[in-house]
């Protein structure tokens, strides 16, 4: 195509992995890619782990390593074939015209030099060779990312940024020599939900002021509806569809496509009370090698021989000429409906059914941390008034440095509340710490952790760590825990003899399922699942969940369900509790949360939500700087950052709360009838 | 940072005052009391009381050690036994004949160990890394002792291009910088290897760090990415271990001391030891603690400037 930025061709990549024979064994991570970029467009990458999406921005700044290789195809930029260039035009070329915003920007940026320093080296060996002249551009890239005190900034050191930050910085030093094209390879990962939204529309805004075309790479098809004009869904190294944004959400016509659009959460309506729909199976090494269609071993439509015995080509879909997919089925694949079979959270759960005495429930509570050298007290928590019925599923949902984590912690044990109460069956446990827990209680409060890799012990196989926890919570033999144990693998549905293996031979996914097992190991009442999903790719979170509702509901277990990610909250939970700093400001059943009327953070939490099934949306997100590290005063937290703000009452008296129905609750000073009722989403 | 090297220092200052003490009653009391210790086996019962009532030795522990607490406050570390002289003055001797060899020692060391580390870990598993891990973990396994004879041999005895022994005076027609060749030589062979695989390892995993692949992909040349980015990170993890090289060169270079006949602190300890010349031996441990503390302290301000993400106590 002419006119085309970036223009990849037949691109095929190859890593050789180290093996002991002779021969070293490639695996091809990109297969026959093709692909433009028009000048000013954004285009979209998605698909899970493994899927070559990160190899594709490497193989574009020839930054693939030593194993790595491109054996067949071009890409050609600016007219350019990037393959024939010398090593001077290419430094040119990086950090120049091509410039990339990474995945951890944390990691991206040199811990020793200040975020000046870093940010002047780029136009220094691209624009000027005077400092005075790179440190004005500097400063001035660090305004159009709209950083506080851009001078300030330039004299800080990475760890002294939050997150999101951070991220800006980077965009700023990928912004500062003018690009044509900006590689973002999960940009937005990791960051909190509201960040992550203010994030996405900052590089919106200036992709539109510079006209900079984007390469967007994301497992987040919400993040990538957000920004994109395009969108390509990458599997094992295959472009299997490729199109405008609104017709592939809309109308997918790869059962890979639809499977990554149906494995998410959505936060529309009609699919409360349903399962999620993950997609079966892993990717697997033969399948990057299948010549017919890759998916085919994981895909419910796939028909044996049609879709396995020859190469599949791109075909552009009738009526949509610019919509191409890779499936020999795609013409006949039934029009596209987001469907899951009834969840059995939807089974006829009375709706206020006449709560007898909560499973959990805090009173007033509380937590200070001393600060060293006599500073005072840092305020975590304070003030917590919610309850967890039995068998039910509450969510709390907060940013970072929300207090959501020092919640799970004092359940647990692992920390101790420093005011109000906790009682759980009628007994205060907020001041246990977990050392003083009798067995019997350890036993009924378990947790699942954020990340399962550090979470099992490598050394130890799967069976051990689940036979050691039964031995040591009920005090039986060996025979009968090892029984146990295998029939705990096969509840958390991974076949029994995994109980041989280390956790370094199971995928993030097979690793939460047995940390999910361990905890039910102890046949508790509640298990406080902190994060559980977020470590996970994508098209595991949809199994994990489904998981953990049906354990659930099997086993009238009580969950507390710790997530900054809305939809899945939507999904899981019955009631919901929203932290922000550290405070309590809305609480109530799920559906009475997320309806109107909202508290004005509940309100802006849910517009930076973004979502697949209506692309295109761009939120309007107020992140007034980070508020993480300040202390909690009187007044409510939120007021920095409310758009509803009443000056000198908002932010110095502790706001009253409003019950606009039974057990909704809402801490706000607006009166009931002024509470936000519409999630504003605006273009 | 005022605030924490003042601690530091009030911290030092109670360190010394227990290691004092505690090599002031371990030399006194065992074995055998002070005064058999410096008569030796064959003097009477008699002769050992008479000099213990002389000493003083009969009167209580804390007395005698106050006393001579204050008597080293003031300057005087005693009489040695075997050198027949003030403690002070073999001590200082030997010490500043110390300090030079460890200094030029050091500052062979630790250039090479980064030139070579760097040169290694840049391009880890690349035959040039596999070359200079080999030759460091082949030198590093040399004892030192036959490194000292086998150079000695080539260099002193056959080519005779350098003296085969150290004594530090220009007697013998050597200048005194020709006597430090070989001993340094020595030491360094023997200690560098170490160091390169230290650093070597450090900068093979900085190299991995994304913020490497940023600074790359910016545009920038592979020398200037090494230099501005990956050096001074890279330098962080075995800054312990090159200032951990202080104290081994001033008081473990023994071996060379003794086989290039050096008159060094490691060897007058050894003497004073073997000759149980208590005063020598307490003033001389009192000194190496103390090195060992300054150098800690000055290590903890120094990884203050490689690494800002480090904040010192408050």
């Amino acid at each position: 195509m002419s006119g085309a930025l970036l223009s990849c061709a037949g691109l095929t990549v190859d890593y050789a992995l180290e093996t002991a024979g002779l021969e070293s064994m490639g695996q091809r991570a990109v297969d026959d890619l093709s692909f433009d970029i028009a000048p000013g467009e954004a285009l979209g990458l998605v698909g899970e782990s493994g899927c070559g999406k990160t190899t594709v921005a490497l193989a574009i700044m020839r930054y693939l390593g030593r194993n790595g290789r491109i054996s067949a195809g071009t890409i050609s930029f600016e007219g350019r074939d990037l393959g024939q260039l010398a090593p001077r035009e290419l430094r040119q070329l990086r950090g120049g015209r091509i410039a990339m915003v990474y995945q951890d920007p944390h990691s991206s940026l040199n811990p020793v030099m200040t975020i000046g320093q870093q940010l002047m080296e780029v136009p220094l060996l691209h624009r000027t060779r005077r400092r005075a002249a790179a440190r004005e551009l500097a400063v001035r890239a660090l305004s159009e990312v709209e950083l506080p005190d851009p001078e300030g900034m330039m004299a800080r050191y990475p760890h002294q940024l939050s997150g999101g930050q951070q991220q800006r910085a980077v965009i700023a030093m990928a912004l500062i020599a003018e690009p044509a094209l900006l590689i973002m390879d999960e940009p937005t990962t990791g960051l909190d939900v509201t960040v992550e939204a203010s994030v996405l529309a900052l590089v919106d805004r200036l992709r539109r002021r510079h006209g900079t075309s984007v390469l967007f790479i994301s497992h987040n098809l919400g993040a990538v509806g957000r920004l994109c004009d395009r969108v390509g869904v990458l599997y094992a190294g295959r472009l299997v569809e490729l199109g405008p944004l609104s017709q592939v959400f809309a109308n997918p016509r790869h059962p890979y496509t639809r499977g990554l659009l149906a494995c998410v959460p959505s936060l529309a309506d009609e699919r409360r009370g349903r399962l999620l729909t993950p997609i079966a199976g892993t990717l697997t090494e033969r399948a990057r090698q299948a010549i017919g269609c890759a998916f085919a071993d994981r895909c419910a439509h796939a028909v044996e021989g049609l879709c396995t015995s020859q190469p599949i080509a791109l075909e552009a879909i009738e009526g949509e000429p610019e919509h191409v997919t890779r499936c020999v089925l795609a013409e006949r694949l039934p029009a596209f409906a987001v469907e899951g079979e009834k969840g059995p959270a939807s089974e006829a759960r009375p709706a206020a059914e006449p709560v007898t005495e909560p499973l959990l429930a805090a009173r007033g509570l509380g937590k200070r941390y001393a600060l060293g050298g006599g500073r005072g007290a840092l305020e975590a928590l304070r003030g917590i008034d919610l309850d967890l019925e039995r068998g039910g599923t509450l969510a709390i949902v907060g940013e970072s440095g929300s207090g959501k984590s020092t919640f799970a912690r004092i359940v647990i044990g692992l920390t101790e509340a420093s005011e109000g109460e906790l009682s759980f069956k009628g007994k205060d446990i907020a001041h246990l710490a977990i050392g003083r827990r009798r067995r019997d209680l350890r036993q009924r409060l378990q947790m699942i952790f954020q990340n399962p890799d550090s979470t099992l012990n490598p050394s130890h196989s799967v069976g051990y760590a689940l036979e050691r926890t039964i031995g040591r919570l009920h005090g039986i033999g060996r025979t009968q825990s090892r029984a146990d144990a295998r029939r705990l693998l096969q509840l958390v549905q991974l076949p029994a003899d995994y109980a041989e293996r280390l956790p370094e031979e199971l995928s993030g996914g097979q690793r939460q399922r047995v940390a999910i097992a361990r905890a039910l190991a102890a046949a508790p009442d509640i298990v406080v699942a902190d994060e559980p999903v977020s470590a996970l790719d994508v098209s595991v979170h949809a199994a994990i969940a489904n998981l953990l509702k049906e354990l659930q509901a099997r086993h009238a277990l009580s969950l507390v369900f710790i997530s900054h990610d809305i939809a899945l909250v939507r999904y899981m939970a019955d009631h919901v509790a929203l932290f922000y700093r550290g405070r309590l400001v809305e609480f109530g059943p799920a559906e009475a949360v997320f309806a109107p009327p909202y508290h004005p953070y509940t309100q802006m939490l849910l517009a930076s939500v973004p979502d697949p099934s209506t692309p295109g949306q761009r939120a309007a997100v107020r992140e007034a700087g980070t508020a993480v590290s300040q202390e909690i005063g009187r007044g409510c937290p939120f007021a920095a950052r409310c758009p509803w703000r009443i000056d000198r009452l908002c932010d110095r008296v502790d706001p009253p709360v409003l019950e606009p129905s039974d057990s909704h609750r809402i801490a706000c000073h607006l009166d009931l009838i002024d509470l936000p009722r519409t999630i504003e989403r605006t273009a | 940072m005022l605030r924490y090297t003042a601690r530091q220092l009030a911290y030092m200052a109670l360190t010394l005052i227990g290691v004092s003490f505690a090599v002031f009653v371990l030399n006194e009391y065992a074995p055998g009391d002070v005064a058999r210790k410096l008569l030796g086996a064959y003097a009477t019962q008699e002769q050992v009381e008479h000099l213990t009532r002389e000493l003083g030795l009969d009167r209580p522990v804390l007395v005698r050690y106050l006393e001579y607490a204050g008597r080293l406050l003031s300057g005087d570390l005693g009489q040695s036994l075997t050198f027949k002289v003030p403690v002070a003055e073999i001590l200082w001797d030997r010490l500043s004949n110390t300090f030079l060899l460890a200094a030029v020692a050091f500052a062979v060391i630790v250039p090479v160990a980064i030139l070579f580390g760097v040169l290694a870990g840049v391009r880890e598993g690349s035959l040039g890394d596999h070359l200079i891990l080999i030759g460091a973990n082949f030198i590093s396994s040399l004892p030192e002792f036959a490194t000292g004879v086998f150079l000695a041999s080539i260099f002193a005895v056959w080519l005779g291009w350098l003296p085969g022994t150290s004594p530090m005076t220009t007697g013998g027609g050597w200048s005194v910088a020709a006597q430090l060749v070989l001993p340094v030589l020595v030491i360094a062979l023997y200690d560098v290897g170490y160091l390169i695989a230290m650093v070597r390892v450090s900068m093979a995993s900085v190299m991995r760090q994304p913020f490497v692949r940023t600074a790359v992909l910016k545009g920038m040349s592979r020398p200037k990415v090494i230099l501005r980015h990956a050096l001074r990170n890279a330098l962080i993890a075995p800054f312990t271990a090159i200032l951990l090289q202080v104290n081994y060169l001033v008081a473990g270079v023994v071996v060379v001391e003794t086989v290039f006949a050096y008159p060094g602190f490691g060897r007058m300890m050894l003497q004073a030891a073997m000759a149980k010349d208590i005063a020598v031996v307490e003033a001389g441990t009192l000194v190496a603690v103390l090195i060992a503390m300054t150098t800690q302290l000055l290590g903890d301000l120094a990884y203050r400037l490689l690494d800002p993400r480090i904040r010192l106590g408050r």
